[in-house]
């Protein structure tokens, strides 16, 4: 399938004039050093200058720069906080980036019928303050969740680590408003936060499309009550071969934790430096957070206990209060972000693969750093296989880079292989759609293509992520980038 | 990266575009296009311990007020990264977000990976100092704030006038009239941030104090300037503590302004100025450690090290003398009272002043050191990481933002329902009872933390503290 080139620059000055008279001058960046803060979110490998970035306040203003985008065939780019760690939000060049930080209100909070209407803005953290006090909470949470925002998690239908018995985003967005790439405005679900409605499950197709599809504006998302209990056990193992048969154990056993992680030894180095949770030193550090009635947390813990044991957990601690629980959390969502202090660049991966094929993954994975010399840290939501491998790399070591993007990507090679996937919860964005064809044959991929056209027949929402590309994917490529001339004609962008 | 003509077999199939990955590492090595002069240049290995992760974006206040990436301590450091690559001009813009910064920290208690942002922002103001233009007026303002502030003596010359101003009725009359709409925004700011002045703003407290107690110590302590000339009674309450608690308290007469307001400006040279001269007048007094009541001049005593880390005759020195300075409520918090506390009963609330809360990392001291106290209730805010816009003269330099802040603190202090505020810096108290002010809002009874601590050992009432006169005995 043939596809228009979006590379041609139409954000003219006339165009730029018109952007600035939508959202005022101080809605609209469009000077080269601040523009630059923009060329990347948290996965600064790529970079690429946006032509614009704006700053809107309400949906309206959304619409209004997104029909400008469709009137001029300007490719925009949605950013929430820009915490992304696949590229999602990296712009496109000669793109406007549609920032939502400034969208940041919760419009209303109904706890009788225990939803939240908030603005795409809103950190995730944020929702569940809103409702905290009344023993609510919002239970997607992404390790980012202090700063990422709402909308992100739409876009990428963000996970964390309590998915496991929650469910990521999408079970948890009862509808959203979307600005779609021609620049109208409407409701995917219920506005109401009605549960089913009838037709499509448009917002099902939605969550997840990382930008493609649209801008989320507005969303009413599902809040839960704090369960009675939580209890949660940190388990020190000497293999990691332990640790995976008790996940594996705990999930026979029939019970569903409301959490299983686990962290190996750089892992756990990184966050005790960042944090200071007194995590035990050991080869493989388990996590398991029970919730729900008091007795039947009490009951499971001590079968989770028994399972521990038996699988040579030398020590076992019980967090003994919330702010004791607090820490362990802290110390296990600060573990990517603390890699800096033991590596001086990682790449973070997300590879999904069957909860079974754990030990053998692991072990794989051990034989592939020892064959390219690169350090593999590893913390992962060990209940639903979801693992976030960290290659470790030093950037002015001649070559090291690419050898740890390879690595990286044949790691997620080994989780298709193992039959799982490319990504659990942080999106193919620019990161990953070159393995996507791994994943998916060519049939596949043409349709989810021609999902993505009914939307957006001019390929301006978020147009380079998501699928492969040979302009992105098939060149082999060292330092500057110089498409082939027949691509920057336009002529061939095929895949 | 790799350029030869032999790539790893996968790296076709994936198409790697790491981006001028190259071209850093070249600048790495040679930096000569770099936008920065050689004199402390932000290091790029600082730098480098930003992984871009962005947890510091809900802490940073300039963040909170505008929602911009470069106006975040994430987006900072990309900008200084870009101008020392010669990526990015040292122009009108850059010099915007880094005077734009209120240096609270905030961001490096919320940073996972331990990026100091203080030396890199610090480093920076001093080439934006070198090396950016300011507008004449702009000039004129922050030449007349540097040639008041770290002068103590002149402070307490301007007590007089002011303190006339304050207690003829002049005050109430000019601030019920209006007139100080018509000011520029900065003076008119600069009459809102007065302190109440004393009526003998020339005491000065003795040169030493003897301990009262059995003797576990001598300290030097910082009279500071602000605080030497405004708030002597604080000066007083801390050195009457130390004493009572068994230390042997000097105060060297011959001492001058620790520098902070320069350190923090850009003004390196004369910071490092201050420094040296403090370095050597507490080097002179044969303390163990030197006891600070002012979070902003702790942080920056705490940084000499930095500071002076390439002057050969200073750098040791220096170092040494920041390893030895420690805030009241540290060495406080550090030994067990000697004196009965008497209980307080009163509901305060405990205002964080970032340059202790974030800068020194600071937090749990003041709160241990208060919990001795019966009977005394301290409550948190509901964001306690969060700058009340002070933050040295920003106040001064950025009324607007600083404002806006001030109200969310403002809004925040009403929230708790107190009876009193307390804070380790005076800057702080000024700004919050300021934006109180500005709401229409009575102001709230204010106090430095070791105000409370030495009239629980003094045995005052909860009324005596409240409404009786601040002593400046010894």
């Amino acid at each position: 399938m043939s596809e228009p080139n979006p590379a041609p620059n139409n954000l003219t000055p006339a165009v730029l004039d018109e952007l600035r008279t939508l959202v005022g001058p101080h809605g609209l960046i469009a000077e080269q050093n601040q523009l630059q803060t923009y060329e990347c979110d948290g996965l600064t490998n790529f970079r690429t200058m946006p032509g614009a970035v704006v700053l809107p306040r309400t949906t309206a203003e959304v619409a209004d720069v997104v029909s400008l985008c469709a009137k001029y065939a300007v490719p925009f780019v949605a950013r929430g906080a820009g915490t992304g760690l696949s590229g999602g939000s990296l712009p496109t060049e000669h793109c406007i980036v549609i920032g939502l930080s400034r969208l940041n209100r919760i419009l209303s909070v109904d706890l009788e019928n225990s939803r939240v209407h908030v603005e795409p803005g809103v950190t995730n953290t944020g929702v569940t303050s809103a409702v905290k006090a009344e023993g609510y909470f919002y239970a997607p949470d992404p390790s980012s969740q202090t700063v990422c925002t709402i909308g992100g998690n739409l876009a990428e239908n963000a996970g964390g680590a309590h998915c496991l018995k929650y469910g990521f985003t999408t079970t948890h967005v009862l509808g959203c408003e979307v600005v779609l790439p021609s620049g109208e405005v409407m409701w995917f679900g219920s506005e109401h936060g009605v549960v089913d409605t009838p037709g499509y499950d448009l917002a099902g197709v939605f969550i997840g499309s990382e930008g493609t599809l649209g801008v989320a504006t507005r969303a009413v998302l599902r809040v839960l009550r704090k369960p009675e209990a939580v209890q949660t056990l940190l388990a020190a193992f000497d293999t990691t071969t332990g640790a995976a048969q008790t996940v594996s154990d705990i999930i026979a056993s029939g019970m569903l934790p409301s959490a299983m992680e686990m962290m190996d030894r750089i892992s756990i180095t990184a966050a005790e430096a960042a944090v200071h949770a007194g995590y035990p030193e050991c080869t493989a550090l388990l996590l398991v957070e029970l919730d729900g009635p008091l007795a039947e947390v009490n009951a499971q813990m001590v079968q989770v206990r028994e399972f521990c044991t038996k699988n040579g957990a030398w020590e076992q601690r019980l967090a003994q209060t919330d702010a004791e629980r607090a820490l362990v959390w802290k110390g296990r969502k600060a573990a990517f972000a603390a890699m800096g202090r033991v590596s001086p660049n990682y790449i973070v991966q997300d590879g999904v693969i069957p909860r079974t094929a754990l030990p053998r993954v692991l072990a794989r994975m051990d034989e592939m750093s020892a064959e390219t010399g690169l350090r593999i840290a590893n913390v992962f939501h060990a209940g639903d296989g979801n693992l976030h491998p960290m290659v470790l790399y030093d950037r002015t070591i001649e070559g090291e880079e690419d050898r740890a993007l390879i690595l990286s990507y044949d790691i997620l090679r080994l989780c298709v292989d193992a039959g799982g996937s490319i990504t659990g919860e942080h999106g193919v964005g620019r990161e990953k759609q070159c393995v996507m064809s791994y994943q998916f044959h060519e049939p596949d991929l043409a349709t989810m293509q021609r999902v993505r056209r009914a939307f957006d027949p001019q390929n301006i929402a978020n147009p380079e992520k998501l699928f492969p590309t040979p302009r992105l994917c098939g060149e082999r490529r060292h330092g500057a980038y110089i498409p082939h001339p027949v691509e920057a004609a336009g002529i061939a962008e095929v895949f | 990266m790799s350029t030869n003509s032999n790539p790893l077999p996968s790296a076709d199939a994936i198409g790697l575009a790491p981006q001028s990955v190259l071209q850093e590492l070249v600048q790495l090595g040679g930096s000569t296009k770099s936008a920065f002069d050689a004199h402390h240049a932000p290091e790029m290995g600082l730098m480098d311990q930003c992984v871009h992760c962005g947890f510091c974006l809900p802490a940073c206040p300039t963040y909170a007020l505008w929602n911009e990436e470069m106006d975040s301590p994430r987006g900072r450091i990309w900008m200084m990264r870009k101008g020392a690559l010669g990526e990015a001009p040292l122009d009108a813009n850059f010099q915007l977000h880094m005077d734009n910064c209120l240096g609270c920290m905030a961001c490096m208690t919320a940073c996972p990976s331990g990026v100091q942002y203080n030396k890199l922002i610090e480093d920076t103001r001093g080439q934006v100092e070198r090396h950016t233009e300011r507008p004449p007026l702009d000039r004129l303002y922050r030449q007349m704030l540097f040639a008041t502030f770290p002068h103590k003596n002149r402070l307490k010359i301007m007590g007089i006038p002011l303190a006339i101003y304050q207690r003829s009725g002049l005050q109430t009359l000019v601030r019920a009239s209006g007139v100080l709409n018509l000011l520029p925004k900065r003076l008119s700011a600069m009459e809102n941030l007065l302190p109440v002045v004393p009526l003998n703003p020339f005491y000065s407290l003795p040169a030493e104090v003897s301990a009262k107690s059995h003797k576990r110590g001598r300290v030097g302590m910082l009279s500071g300037c602000v605080q030497s000339a405004y708030f002597s009674h604080v000066n007083a309450a801390t050195a009457r503590v130390l004493a009572a608690e068994g230390f042997e308290v000097v105060i060297p007469q011959e001492q001058e302004c620790c520098g902070a307001l320069a350190m923090h400006t850009g003004l390196e040279e004369s910071a490092a100025a201050h420094a040296k001269q403090m370095i050597a007048v507490f080097e002179h007094a044969g303390v163990d450690t030197i006891v600070i009541n002012s979070a902003g001049c702790g942080s920056t005593m705490k940084e000499y090290g930095h500071l002076l880390r390439d002057d050969p005759t200073w750098a040791a020195r220096a170092a040494a003398f920041s390893a030895r300075c420690k805030d009241i409520s540290e060495i406080l918090a550090e030994h067990e009272p000697v004196n009965r506390r008497h209980p307080l009963p009163l509901r305060i609330v405990y205002h964080d002043a970032c340059h202790l809360r974030h800068a020194q990392q600071v937090f749990a001291e003041p709160r241990k050191v208060l919990a001795r106290i019966a009977g005394l209730e301290v409550v948190e805010l509901p964001d306690p990481n969060l700058c009340c816009g002070s933050a040295g003269v920003y106040n001064l330099l950025h009324p607007e933002s600083a404002e806006q802040l001030g109200d969310i603190k403002a809004e925040q202090m009403l929230s708790v329902n107190v009876q009193a505020v307390v804070s380790a810096n005076p800057g702080c108290l000024l700004q919050i009872m300021s934006s109180l002010r500005r709401r229409g809002e009575a102001e709230l009874p204010a106090f430095h933390m070791v105000e409370l601590v030495d009239a629980s050992i003094r045995g005052l009432s909860v009324e005596q503290l409240l409404h009786g006169k601040r002593s400046l005995d010894v």
